[in-house]
């Protein structure tokens, strides 16, 4: 049991580049923090920092309540799960399991005893003699998780355990990691680029991005205030409708109170867009688009429209993981779909709206 | 496999029997010859059967050896190459385990550096430094010693490289999972490593068994006592140039003897040298 304080934490390659930025977080005791972030954000890299696997630059890191920068692995009492598992392949699951207990001189009896517990608790019990190759993505994935808990560590470390196994075996592991995590109560800190796999699993989300933490938070609040228009854009899929205001954009109207800065750029969920035949409510915002293309996946259906007379407005070039300038994505229930090529309204009120400042670092509240 | 029909089943099949007796005839011949008595060989009139001289030609090959040239029995010279193929063997893996390990695994200056001299030992075999390797031989007092046998040839980069090319193959993950464990870098080496290079090391030992067993110019010079020879070196010194007979019965049975060892080691080694080819475990 313990708390995991990172102060300021940086990392510099010692080819100059720098890939942590000061980074300055706190989790508390027993909490499930999830590090989310596309692919080469740093979140890997910082939770190898945790880990002691990677040297800190400068900073502290903090478990426990001890500093534990030049502290060795193994002796900072933390658990990994690897993406790969990295079970010792000559092992026996027992074995695998069993390797990190013998090393620390701990007493035969206590070491079975742990090691059977673990292995009734993940449902691993009749395998505990075979050998790593012989078993499943998913039960490989147990043992690794196996190999962690019975070492009962103040801190249990994740590095995207789940993007090896199939879609149906993914969601089935989060769910009974999340369970195990309740149940266990060890603050745990879990890398991940699945934006999903983070909402559902953490207490405290970390969206990370370029070396720097964009947000911290509860999942739910980031997810109805992005800071910033990458979090917007990342959290949530599809990805929420950015567009940046000119005071001249086609196909944007705002009812009357409604109107914003100009020079500010506007951001809707596309769950939060409805397609109406009317005007928006008061000080809300409506799009009149064009049909480009439907998404059916059953429950829900999603409008890809380009605004009427946006075509010019193109300019503006997209970064990555938002839409194209002039795309709006508008999510409505059920299977029923205007035709292609179609012109739509889709309306949002007022307290659906994000405003975020024009370089999109900030959030500008309504 | 394609299954062949008929007549093209049979050519192949009397083409590997070809290939099979003119591999095995010479064999053949050489252990007739071991079983009849010299006189019978030395008049050109040998039979193509055993001989009924079985028995004592072994044991006189063995325990006593050509009562001409070189006196000592063959038994001695078996030994002599065993324990030389051995120290061969099994020093080169042990030393180039370890410099494969210390190359691939730490960080260390001119680590990169080291990688390169031990690679450019390849271009150095023995023959082509046979003098001065010769020569510290003799100044470190080699001679005639089993050290002086052995040592020189353990000396080699070829298995450092393909350790070298196995460890990097191991992933990261295993290294620092055993870190996360608590094994330092002695039980990583012992409890991960090795294990996983078990069926490396036996393709290694197989090879280099046979390469220390069948070593020919080095024995030569550094041994000149009769009882430090190896026996590729005995057969060639029971051949006798000059005017005396050859004990051909005797030659012949230590050409059997001498071939013997490689056989057994490739047949016992075998298993797990296609089990490491087959098994892709990491």
């Amino acid at each position: 049991m313990a708390n995991v304080t990172l102060r300021n934490v940086r990392k510099t390659y010692p080819g100059g580049v720098e890939a942590i930025k000061g980074i300055t977080f706190d989790v508390p005791d027993g909490q499930f923090c999830v590090l989310v972030g596309p692919s080469g954000c740093g979140k890997s890299t910082l939770l190898r920092m945790v880990a002691g696997l990677e040297t800190v630059t400068s900073g502290e890191i903090d478990i426990g309540g001890r500093v534990v920068n030049q502290v060795e692995p193994a002796d900072r009492d933390i658990a990994m799960v690897f993406q790969n598992y990295a079970l010792y392949p000559h092992m026996s699951v027992y074995n695998n399991m069993a390797y990190g207990l013998r090393n620390r001189g701990m007493a035969k009896p206590e070491i079975d005893k742990r090691v059977r517990e673990a292995a009734q608790i993940l449902e691993i019990g009749p395998m505990l003699e075979r050998k790593p190759r012989q078993l499943s993505g998913g039960q490989r994935q147990r043992v690794a998780m196996g190999r962690a808990i019975v070492r009962q560590p103040k801190v249990f470390l994740f590095d995207e355990p789940l993007s090896n196994l199939d879609a149906k075996l993914r969601i089935a592991m989060r769910v009974e990691i999340r369970k195990l995590q309740r149940r266990l109560n060890t603050t745990s800190i879990y890398v991940t680029h699945d934006q999903l796999e983070a909402m559902t699993l953490a207490d405290i989300l970390v969206v990370m991005n370029g070396g720097v933490v964009e947000q911290i938070g509860n999942p739910l609040d980031i997810y109805q205030k992005p800071a910033t228009t990458f979090v917007a854009s990342f959290i949530g899929a599809p990805p929420m409708n950015l567009t940046p205001l000119r005071g001249d954009e086609a196909g944007i109207r705002f009812t009357s109170g409604g109107s914003v800065p100009a020079g500010t750029i506007l951001g809707v969920r596309p769950e939060d867009l409805t397609v109406s035949t009317g005007d928006a409510p008061e000080g809300g915002v409506s799009y009149d688009l064009i049909v480009e293309a439907i998404e059916r996946v059953g429950a829900e259906t999603f409008v890809y429209g380009s605004r009427s007379g946006a075509k010019e407005a193109a300019a503006v070039s997209a970064k990555p993981g938002e839409l194209p300038p002039g795309e709006i994505i508008v999510r409505i229930p059920g299977q029923a779909a205007p035709a292609i090529g179609a012109a739509i309204r889709a309306v949002a009120p007022r307290d659906k709206l994000h405003l975020f400042a024009a370089d999109g670092r900030s959030r500008i509240d309504l | 496999m394609v299954e062949r029909e008929g007549i093209r089943r049979y050519v192949a099949h009397v083409i590997l029997w070809v290939g099979i007796a003119v591999v095995a005839f010479p064999v053949y011949l050489a252990f007739v010859a071991s079983t009849q008595d010299n006189a019978v060989i030395a008049n050109g009139q040998m039979s193509l059967l055993p001989g009924s001289h079985f028995l004592e030609t072994y044991y006189r090959t063995i325990f006593v050896g050509t009562s001409g040239t070189t006196r000592e029995p063959v038994g001695m010279m078996l030994f002599n190459s065993l324990i030389m193929a051995m120290s061969i063997a099994l020093g080169k893996i042990f030393i180039s385990i370890l410099s494969a390990y210390a190359i691939v695994f730490f960080r260390f200056p001119f680590r990169m550096t080291v990688f390169w001299i031990i690679f450019i030992t390849l271009m150095l075999p023995v023959e082509v430094r046979i003098y001065p390797t010769y020569k510290i031989a003799a100044d470190l007092n080699l001679l005639d010693s089993y050290s002086g046998l052995a040592l020189p040839l353990i000396a080699s980069a070829t298995a450092t490289l393909l350790f070298r090319q196995f460890f990097m193959t191991v992933p990261d993950e295993l290294l620092e999972a055993s870190r996360i464990d608590g094994a330092g870098p002695f039980r990583f080496f012992k409890d991960t490593l090795l294990p996983l290079s078990r069926t490396n090391m036996a393709a290694l030992f197989v090879i280099l068994f046979i390469y220390g067993w069948n070593q020919y110019l080095w024995p030569l010079l550094i041994t000149t006592r009769d009882d430090m020879q190896t026996i590729q070196v005995g057969i060639r010194k029971m051949i006798v140039t000059s005017d005396a007979l050859t004990e051909w019965p005797i030659v012949m049975a230590t050409a059997i003897l001498a071939m013997l060892p490689p056989v057994f080691v490739v047949i016992v080694m075998q298993k797990l040298f296609v089990r490491g080819l087959v098994e892709t475990e990491k």
